[in-house]
């Protein structure tokens, strides 16, 4: 009963920063270009996601709070519904709608060809993401889950790639996703 | 003595030039029905007419403004801020006055340090509705209030020396809380904001220099109290809240070239055809009003449209390499 609970309070917690962006757009509360500033705000929700969801397994390690595991298949589906809602708006109203558009981008801009990619790896991520599949998949499940890493990697140079020049609040992520790799590599490094 | 009376001069173009933005409407649906209904009586004559409501000029246009919440609160202006919309509220306190001062030096006759007073007492205030293209792929249709450079060029008696002319942004962590360094240290840009124009380019009667917007006194966001609008280039060049203008005679650097010179050229002329390393300059996303359906896609014009008034001043370079 407890752990439903908690679980239904992350749930809903997961749904806030949308609920909120559809609340501001209505109330134009996104300044005078919704459109991009409702993308960009999905596009930093999915890296906090996939961030968030990276960070408990460090989390765990140096706080002993192995509580927190059961919310990383959640916090990592998330990710990719804030992703593909992020891509939705970027073709919709930056692309109109045109997959030749949509084609051109992806080859010729580096900072969307990287974003393409990360968003095309987690698919397959979220595709096994079902108890089922994990079981049937057996150790490949946890090899083919360690796609996660570049993902995230990908996720945050696509980020840094298309600020234009101030780079203050990029790098702060960038140390974020330093320290979650970092820990895990001295991890397996030192304390196995 | 003087003072007052220029004071009252100052208030009274403000006063007499006020528009508001339903006048503005008023008259821009006026212009509308005089084309349509001469559509109605010859498809030929209709087109001449509108084209002819287009203005040889480019000094107007008939396209439809951007809402005034738009231009006064989409500004990069990143002395205050790099998001767009936090330079409306962080520009509240900065109301420059007629003291504000300008250097005015270099190749010219009469160097010094002259106030905003000097400056609108040589010049005539009027209006001009042009687009703005910004270098990220969006525009705005905006009605300005300000002065045509060229009339304060010519006040200021240059010499043959001057070839180019230099303009820098206010340089003050007090006002301008952006060009303090970032969390991490980091300046967002080097200071003082720096743009650079060559002569003919600056003496075009399109250049100009906006006091006002929507008749208004220019607000801060926007570049209070003199801000440069170049309509056939990207934004950027738009140097905001001038101290400095100066008459070289070598091409000066500008702000943005210094920060990305792959990315940004000094000329910085809107072409559809030179895309950013980035993103596509093809097209454009045309900012109408604050409504999550208030931007358009539309393709974007050489020269922003302005290729009649200036195609001559780049005649013979390669627009590849001087981007």
């Amino acid at each position: 009963m407890h752990y439903k609970l908690s679980k239904i309070a992350a749930h809903l917690a997961c749904w806030i920063p949308l609920i909120y962006l559809i609340y501001a757009v209505n109330n134009r509360m996104l300044g005078a270009d919704p459109q991009e500033e409702m993308m960009n705000q999905l596009g930093l929700w999915t890296l906090r996601f996939l961030l968030i969801g990276l960070s408990i397994t460090p989390l765990n390690r140096i706080f002993k709070f192995p509580g927190l595991v059961k919310y990383r298949r959640m916090l990592g589906l998330y990710a990719f519904m804030y992703l593909i809602l992020h891509i939705s708006i970027f073709f919709v109203f930056f692309l109109e709608t045109n997959i030749g558009y949509l084609w051109d981008e992806t080859i010729e801009r580096p900072y969307i060809t990287v974003g393409m990619l990360a968003a095309l790896m987690l698919l397959p991520l979220v595709i096994t993401s079902t108890r089922k599949m994990q079981r049937r998949m057996g150790r490949h499940w946890k090899k083919l889950h360690k796609l996660v890493y570049p993902i995230a990697i990908l996720g945050i140079t696509h980020f840094i790639w298309q600020s234009k020049s101030d780079l203050n609040e990029p790098l702060i992520y960038l140390i974020w996703l330093t320290f979650i790799l970092g820990y895990r590599v001295y991890y397996s490094k030192f304390k196995t | 003595m003087k003072n007052r009376k220029l004071r009252s001069a100052y208030s009274a173009i403000k006063d007499s030039q006020v528009t508001s933005e339903s006048l503005f409407w008023k008259r821009r649906e006026f212009i509308k029905n005089l084309s349509l209904s001469a559509m109605g009586a010859s498809q030929i004559a209709g087109t001449l007419l509108q084209a002819a409501a287009q203005d040889a000029t480019g000094f107007t246009t008939a396209e439809p403004l951007s809402s005034e919440y738009v231009v006064t609160h989409h500004n990069n202006f990143y002395e205050f801020s790099t998001s767009k919309s936090k330079p409306a509220e962080m520009a509240k306190n900065f109301k420059p006055d007629l003291d504000w001062k300008v250097s005015i030096t270099g190749e010219i006759e009469k160097p010094g340090n002259y106030s905003l007073e000097d400056i609108l007492r040589w010049t005539n205030i009027e209006e001009r509705i042009y687009r703005l293209r910004c270098v990220e792929a969006w525009s705005m249709v905006i009605p300005w209030k300000g002065f045509q450079l060229s009339h304060l060029i010519n006040q200021l008696k240059p010499n043959s020396n001057a070839k180019f002319i230099e303009f820098e942004t206010l340089e003050s962590r007090s006002v301008f809380p952006g060009q303090k360094r970032g969390t991490l240290g980091f300046h967002v840009l080097p200071w003082p904001y720096k743009e650079g124009l060559r002569m003919d380019e600056a003496m075009n009667p399109l250049t100009f220099i906006a006091t006002g917007v929507y008749g208004k006194d220019l607000p801060g966001q926007n570049g209070a109290p003199l801000r440069l609008i170049v309509p056939w280039k990207y934004g950027f060049k738009s140097i905001k809240s001038i101290v400095s203008i100066r008459f070289l005679d070598k091409q000066p650097s500008n702000t943005w070239h210094k920060n990305g010179p792959r990315e940004y050229g000094f000329y910085a002329n809107v072409n559809p055809n030179v895309d950013h390393p980035r993103w596509s300059q093809a097209r454009e996303r045309r900012i109408t009003d604050e409504s999550f359906f208030g931007v358009k896609k539309i393709p974007t014009q050489m020269f922003n449209g302005y290729a009649d008034q200036v195609a001559h001043l780049y005649k013979g370079m390669d627009l590849d390499k001087n981007f």
